[in-house]
């Protein structure tokens, strides 16, 4: 088997009591697209938020190429090339495409201590690029994200992660509260992540959806792991059964 | 043209733009052309800094999402720590600094109380303001200090320009004005204003140091508070403990008069500062027209519902006009 891209060892969540993950070990391999699913409460927020460093373990390790990666913020997964999209939207409604495309990572024409003159210019022009690359057609990068629907959002969102080379993209629910037409569009974004070299690792309630766009499948209840298989060699019954 | 009109009904200072020429023009009819002349003009702009300046700063906290009702209070605070230390013999440019600071302090803990405890900013800013007040008048002791002759009057209160139509403090007004409006819409520390302010968990995600920019706001709508307060001191040439009371709420009304929403994300310097402008325009021009000045509160309060009425309408039709996305 080649390196996995992410391995995470034996990892444990307490909270004030309460067993959130029980040891879990999974490795996921470069280009592959997976899907987490398992009820409300079986760890799998849990998990994804110690990837994307919304929460620390308790317990246990992450590897990143093999090599031991520390992640106390979001910020430090998202320099490790680990990008997150939360089902709750991670976009201000009431900012602009381009601006919202380069929060936290604006171009700096030029710097004082992290802070700076934005290089907007450069802004624009990457946005209209970035969300090309994803297939979605938008007027004006200067139109406010508040304008756009849900799958579109989603859309953009995805187009962020490609556009600063993320390699692990997790996508937590991403087609909640979605139109039908709409969560096609996010799983064809799911579905392309791999011509971009991405892995992917894609949540949700709806065992429809995980078929329809991931290589595997990992069921998970109860704060463990209870299913791990190829997508070929499984079928709805069978994860239903153990969940 | 559609998406011209989109554009523009979509900015939220636009009602308060308009409300402003048209209540210009009114005046100047009512007041039988006294209103625009050199005169009225020159104690217009006199003042306006005063209230302006406090307004560019509440207005940057409310696009973070916060709320100071405190600056009243620090409006009064900073000019009469400073004159405490100007009657004890300090120099200006020490006893202005130790004002600043007193400021920034009062800012700090604003901001840290209520991100730490996570607390509604109104109720850690409304305990400021009865602390800050109170503090005004021990500090002076009962009797304001006598301020001494020889105060920078020629950078802040003197009357420059053609005519003499405005005061130093004009300038800063304008300067401040100018940078807080660049720093919003240029640098990536106002992209994250308005991003903490927009939508706080999307911030966070995306690796802003929401605290940190909350706190670093408080402070600057502290320091823009105290910064009006010395011109209003050195203007009128005494420390009262009882200026600014109930400036806190014009302040908040001008912010919301020029379209910025309370709920954090929407607004723009631009817009406070005509907020700013027609709260001093009204309270002029009621007493040009004639009109009992008791009308003046009623005006404030009629604004601010109207204006953010009108702004929510406008924002329905804006959304309401189909462009291509």
């Amino acid at each position: 088997m080649t390196q996995p891209i992410i391995s995470v060892r034996n990892l444990h969540k307490w909270y004030s009591g309460v067993h959130a993950l029980k040891g879990v070990t999974l490795d996921f391999a470069p280009n592959e697209s997976v899907g987490l699913i398992g009820d409300n409460g079986a760890g799998k927020s849990t998990l994804i938020n110690i990837l994307s460093g919304a929460q620390e373990a308790s317990e246990g390790e992450v590897f990143l190429d093999g090599s031991r990666a520390v992640i106390r913020n979001p910020r430090d997964a998202m320099d490790l090339g680990i990008e997150t999209i939360y089902q709750y939207n991670s976009m201000v409604p009431t900012m602009s495409i381009s601006r919202n495309l380069f929060i936290g990572r604006e171009p700096l024409k030029f710097s004082f201590m992290g802070m700076g003159i934005m290089d907007r210019r450069k802004m624009a022009a990457e946005s209209v690029k970035a969300i090309a690359d994803v297939d979605l057609h938008l007027r004006s990068p200067d139109a406010l994200v508040g304008e756009l629907s849900g799958g579109q959002r989603q859309g953009v969102a995805i187009a962020r992660a490609m556009h600063f080379k993320s390699r692990v993209m997790i996508l937590d629910e991403p087609t909640n509260h979605l139109a039908v037409k709409e969560t096609a569009k996010v799983i064809g974004f799911v579905r392309g992540l791999k011509e971009h070299n991405i892995t992917g690792i894609f949540i949700s309630h709806n065992i429809h959806h995980v078929f329809e766009c991931c290589d595997r499948i990992i069921a998970m209840a109860r704060g463990e792991v209870v299913l791990d298989k190829r997508t070929e060699d499984t079928n709805m019954d069978e994860i239903l059964s153990v969940l | 043209m559609k998406r011209f009109l989109k554009i523009y009904l979509d900015k939220p200072e636009l009602a308060a733009m308009v409300l402003l020429v048209f209540l210009l023009v009114i005046f100047q009819v009512k007041s039988d052309g006294v209103f625009l002349n050199l005169n009225n003009l020159r104690g217009l702009f006199g003042i306006l800094p005063e209230i302006g300046l406090m307004v560019i700063g509440v207005t940057i906290l409310m696009i973070c999402g916060e709320f100071d009702l405190s600056v009243g209070s620090v409006f009064a605070l900073m000019p009469m720590t400073m004159a405490v230390f100007l009657a004890d013999g300090m120099a200006f440019i020490p006893a202005f600094l130790i004002g600043m600071a007193a400021c920034a302090v009062i800012g700090f803990i604003n901001g840290y109380l209520t991100i730490k405890y996570d607390i509604p900013s109104f109720i850690t800013t409304l305990g400021m303001l009865f602390i800050a007040r109170s503090l005004t008048i021990v500090v002076s002791g009962g009797f304001p200090p006598l301020l001494p002759n020889d105060l920078p009057n020629w950078l802040f209160t003197v009357f420059v320009g053609p005519g003499d139509l405005f005061r130093m403090s004009f300038i800063w007004f304008v300067l401040v004005a100018v940078l807080a409006s660049l720093m919003m819409s240029r640098t990536n520390f106002g992209n994250w204003i308005r991003a903490t302010g927009g939508f706080l968990p999307a911030a966070k995600a995306m690796g802003i140091p929401t605290a940190r920019v909350k706190i670093a706001c408080f402070m600057l709508c502290s320091m823009l508070a105290g910064f009006a307060g010395m011109i209003q001191v050195l203007r009128l040439g005494s420390p009262l403990p009882s200026i600014g009371e109930g400036w806190e709420l014009q302040a908040v009304a001008a912010a919301v008069i020029g379209g910025t929403a309370l709920s954090g994300g929407i607004g723009a310097v631009l817009g406070g500062v005509i907020g700013a402008i027609l709260i001093r325009v009204i309270d002029n021009g009621l007493v040009l027209s004639q009109v009992d000045a008791n009308w003046f509160k009623f005006a404030i309060g009629f604004l601010t519902i109207f204006a953010v009425v009108v702004n929510s309408w406008l924002g329905k039709r804006a959304k309401a006009i189909k462009v291509e996305t």
